[in-house]
């Protein structure tokens, strides 16, 4: 019998794994893939280290702030500001047709940028600035309130209203069209006012410091094994019941699978609420170059361009949506001298993506479309940033039909299902939700997530 | 344990929690939460590491009890006199 289960080893379920092994509870992750990582992964291609999912730590603060998710997330892991190694970016970009706004760490830079560009919506841009700081989180009293409307009160130039959208829905909107004005505030927080970052080894780091931490205290993981029932006994989740088999009973069950997924996976027949899993999935085309970036005059950490005067997020009908995408280049962040540069120059390019058209080819259209695709992206992108197509010796490429195979979220949704459950909370008494579905985004977002759920359901109830 | 040991013990908690806070300059008077910034998902593991450490258990209603370390090691005097510090 464990304490916990904890189906899924992405960072929200290896994050809550930490919390209960640290104090003494019987802990068991649960991971159908043959690694870890979920939608944060990594591997292994012809010699090459590829990421998968993060383009950037969100969030990040420097070392001894006080505040925020980082420093909540350090304190309630035990970890070191120095074992997550984030070295911040050199300077991102929001690029619409003949305008950009550069952005950095310092929101300062956003400011003068807008006081340049767009110097009639200076004073309103503090006024949104107020809005923001002053948003509480906690209190999700106006969470859903249409995050368009509430902006479009606060300025009267649409164009910027669509700027700031376009990194805020890339990096974090599970909604078409609009964004949850609670949506807008947390993402505007975590990209602007704290600010972009990673590790110079990328997020092998960070999984491999969670699941040390994990194994250290005693915690189980067990790979290859999916969960292919929640079984459900009088209205209790008494267990699960792996692909194989195998039975495994636990008092509480955590579930990073998503909230429609884990529904379904309950045997008890009695889900009344069909929730709605979510659209918004992605191709990813990763270049390798035999230069860096920045030989090419690239010195952007990310790049997120439209190519139309609105930011139009949502399904595109085609397999792929050639007209807004993000670029990032991990080679542009501020590493320490003692990194040095990444060996290679990369460039990552996500772009929106038909999860039902991708999942209607056939083997060997999927291979052609990919190919033809990946062209495409990479000639879209290039309208934004210096042409690097000659320089590439390597590519790899996802689509959403690989997102649905390694995170198991329905129509390949990166960041899950639109409606979010910021209690956790499901039909059983002791069966919770952590991850994409329960609310937090990102790296540093998924790891609080997991955080919060296993102190709010699984640590205060062992007493 | 004397009131002396228990108010190491919570700065030992207090330095696991928060390893890069200088917790020599603390001010037993003020709250914990104005001088570290603790919030509290921090009182809970408070909380926890005295039950996992020395199996000290502070009902819900109590945790208003630990807002400053005078008032923490004043609570706790009564319920720590035979843990042993290790």
């Amino acid at each position: 019998m464990y304490d916990t289960l904890i189906i899924g080893a992405g960072m929200s379920g290896l994050a809550a794994g930490i919390r209960l092994a640290h104090y003494e509870q019987k802990v068991c992750v649960l991971e159908r893939h043959t690694t870890i990582g979920g939608l944060n992964s990594f591997y292994r291609l012809r010699g090459r280290d590829f990421d998968v999912g993060l383009h950037a730590v969100t969030n990040f603060t420097p070392k001894g702030a006080k505040k925020g998710p980082l420093a909540r997330l350090l304190r309630q892991l035990r970890f070191k500001w120095e074992d997550l190694s984030l070295s911040p970016q050199i300077g991102s970009r929001i690029a619409f047709p003949g305008v950009h706004l550069d952005f950095d760490n310092d929101i300062g830079r956003l400011e003068a940028e807008i006081r340049r560009l767009f110097p009639r919506q200076t004073d309103n841009f503090q006024r949104l600035l107020a809005a923001v700081v002053d948003y509480d989180d906690l209190n999700d009293e106006h969470f859903r309130m249409s995050g368009r409307a509430r902006l479009a009160e606060l300025f009267d130039d649409p164009l910027l209203v669509e700027m700031l959208l376009c990194p805020l829905m890339w990096y974090g909107n599970a909604r078409e069209e609009d964004m949850d004005w609670g949506q807008f505030c947390i993402m505007f927080r975590s990209i602007f006012l704290e600010g972009m970052a990673r590790p110079f080894k990328g997020v092998r780091l960070i999984l491999k410091h969670l699941v040390r931490r994990f194994r250290e205290l005693g915690g189980e993981l067990r790979l290859r094994s999916g969960v292919s029932r929640i079984h459900v006994e009088n209205g209790r989740a008494v267990g699960v019941v792996l692909d194989d088999g195998t039975e495994l009973l636990a008092r509480n069950i955590l579930s990073s699978a998503g909230a429609v997924e884990t529904l379904r996976l309950c045997d008890d027949q009695s889900i009344v609420e069909p929730a709605r899993a979510g659209q918004m999935s992605f191709i990813e085309t990763m270049s390798i170059l035999n230069v860096q970036p920045r030989d090419l005059g690239h010195d952007r950490t990310i790049v997120f361009y439209n190519d139309r005067p609105r930011f139009e997020w949502r399904k595109c009908d085609e397999l792929v949506d050639l007209h807004t995408g993000v670029i990032c280049s991990p080679n542009n962040f501020q590493y320490p001298p003692e990194d040095g540069k990444l060996p290679e120059g990369v460039i990552r390019i996500t772009a929106i993506a038909n999860f039902d058209r991708w999942s209607a080819l056939n083997e060997a259209q999927y291979r052609l479309e990919k190919l033809r695709w990946f062209d495409r992206t990479a000639a879209a992108a290039v309208r934004f940033m210096p042409d690097f197509r000659g320089h590439i010796v390597d590519t790899d490429m996802f689509t959403p039909l690989t997102i649905r195979r390694f995170t198991w979220h329905d129509n390949g949704a990166v960041y899950g299902a639109p409606e979010k459950r910021f209690d956790g909370s499901t039909h059983l008494s002791n069966l919770f939700l952590c991850g994409t579905d329960q609310g937090y985004v990102g790296i540093i977002g998924s790891i609080v997530s997991g955080i919060a759920m296993a102190n709010r359901h699984c640590l205060s109830a062992t007493a | 344990m004397s009131p002396a040991e228990i108010r190491e013990e919570i700065v030992d908690i207090l330095s696991d929690i928060t390893p890069d806070d200088d917790l020599g300059a603390l001010d037993d008077g003020k709250p914990f939460r104005e001088q570290l910034a603790l919030d509290s998902m921090d009182f809970l593991d408070i909380v926890m590491e005295l039950r996992k450490r020395h199996r000290v258990q502070i009902p819900e209603e109590d945790y208003g009890q630990l807002a400053s370390m005078a008032s923490t090691v004043t609570y706790l005097t009564p319920k720590m006199v035979d843990c042993v510090r290790k």
